[in-house]
């Protein structure tokens, strides 16, 4: 078990600092698509910027073994396009709706939020039903 | 302690969102993304009369993802309620006059606004319809915030580009035309 211990500790983390900096907030999120503060964007740029140099510098290293061992690749996104536009579409204008994503979701459940534990049991739902319908979906 | 209790300034949770990209990969080759998880959970709990291919594989392969947001869970367990910041969101005064504008109330200390979010058939009726829309949507672009805009545009991936756009279009759409108008006509 103890080697599921470093994924407890950095989603924790994870989850800390995603209350804890109020993008698990409802009203964060209508703040970041009304244009009306930097905070949101800034969370996202420097999030990215951050992981985009550490990336470039794991890259240049020599030594690319994970710590259990497994050597260290990034990993490629299948090519395309439909579905990734429709399925972001449809993401996008729910997480607008309640203002959660799926980090968001769980952070906030686990903080005794009733009302993101339901908005976690429809996620199950939609999830189980692109999978019942992927074969007729356009991807 | 007080920065314990107090919002985090976007230039210390950023980077610290990042950080979680190279950390995966240090600890066991990952890729951080959250919305997988709901997949692994249908497939933990998909009953053997209902058999949907896209659920049958050996989840038991992800539990080092399953413990990520457990872990996620804790954290935010920690950051809401047992070090909760003491004051409301500071939102933008815009902000703030849009809130009114719309009949919500300002916020309290609380995250999400009680109008959406206290429990009533109402309310937890639409957060559910909400919840299965970012659910399917999540898992039809293959990825949600934390796996597309984090992951995918910090290592230059251009699906990641397509879904972060589609992302911010419906985003846009539901809140400048949808939202104002939930609690007044």
């Amino acid at each position: 078990m103890t080697r599921y211990l470093p994924y407890l500790l950095v989603g924790l983390m994870f989850g800390f600092v995603l209350v804890k900096s109020e993008a698990a907030s409802w009203y964060r999120i209508q703040e970041m698509f009304h244009f009306q503060n930097f905070h949101m964007f800034g969370i996202l740029f420097s999030a990215i910027a951050t992981a985009f140099v550490s990336i470039q510098i794991v890259k240049r290293m020599g030594k690319k073994k994970a710590m259990d061992g497994q050597s260290i690749e990034i990993p490629e996104k299948t090519p395309g396009t439909k579905s990734y536009v429709i399925g972001g579409l449809v993401f996008g204008f729910g997480w607008g709706l309640i203002g959660l994503c799926p980090g968001p979701m769980f952070a906030m459940a686990g903080a005794g939020s009733l009302g993101a534990f339901v908005v976690l049991v429809g996620a199950l739902h939609g999830t189980w039903l692109y999978g019942a319908l992927k074969q007729h979906l356009p991807h | 302690m007080d920065w314990l209790t107090h919002t985090l300034p976007w230039y210390v949770a950023g980077p610290l969102i990042g950080l979680m990209v190279p950390l995966m990969l240090f600890i066991g080759n990952r890729s951080f993304g959250i919305s997988n998880n709901l997949r692994h959970l249908c497939a933990i709990t998909q009953p053997p009369t209902v058999e949907v291919d896209f659920f049958r594989y050996n989840w038991k392969e992800h539990t080092w993802s399953l413990v990520f947001v457990i872990g996620t869970a804790l954290g935010g367990y920690l950051a809401g309620v047992v070090f909760a910041n003491p004051n409301p969101v500071e939102l933008s005064l815009a902000a703030q006059n849009m809130l009114l504008s719309w009949g919500f109330t300002l916020p309290g200390t609380s995250l999400v606004p009680d109008e959406l979010f206290h429990p009533s058939v109402r309310n937890f009726t639409f957060l559910f319809a909400c919840g299965v829309l970012v659910g399917f949507g999540t898992r039809y672009a293959g990825g949600c915030t934390s796996g597309h805009a984090i992951t995918g545009l910090s290592t230059l991936q251009l699906p990641s580009l397509f879904a972060v756009l589609g992302i911010f279009a419906g985003g846009l759409i539901a809140s400048w035309f949808l939202v104002p108008h939930m609690l007044i006509g």
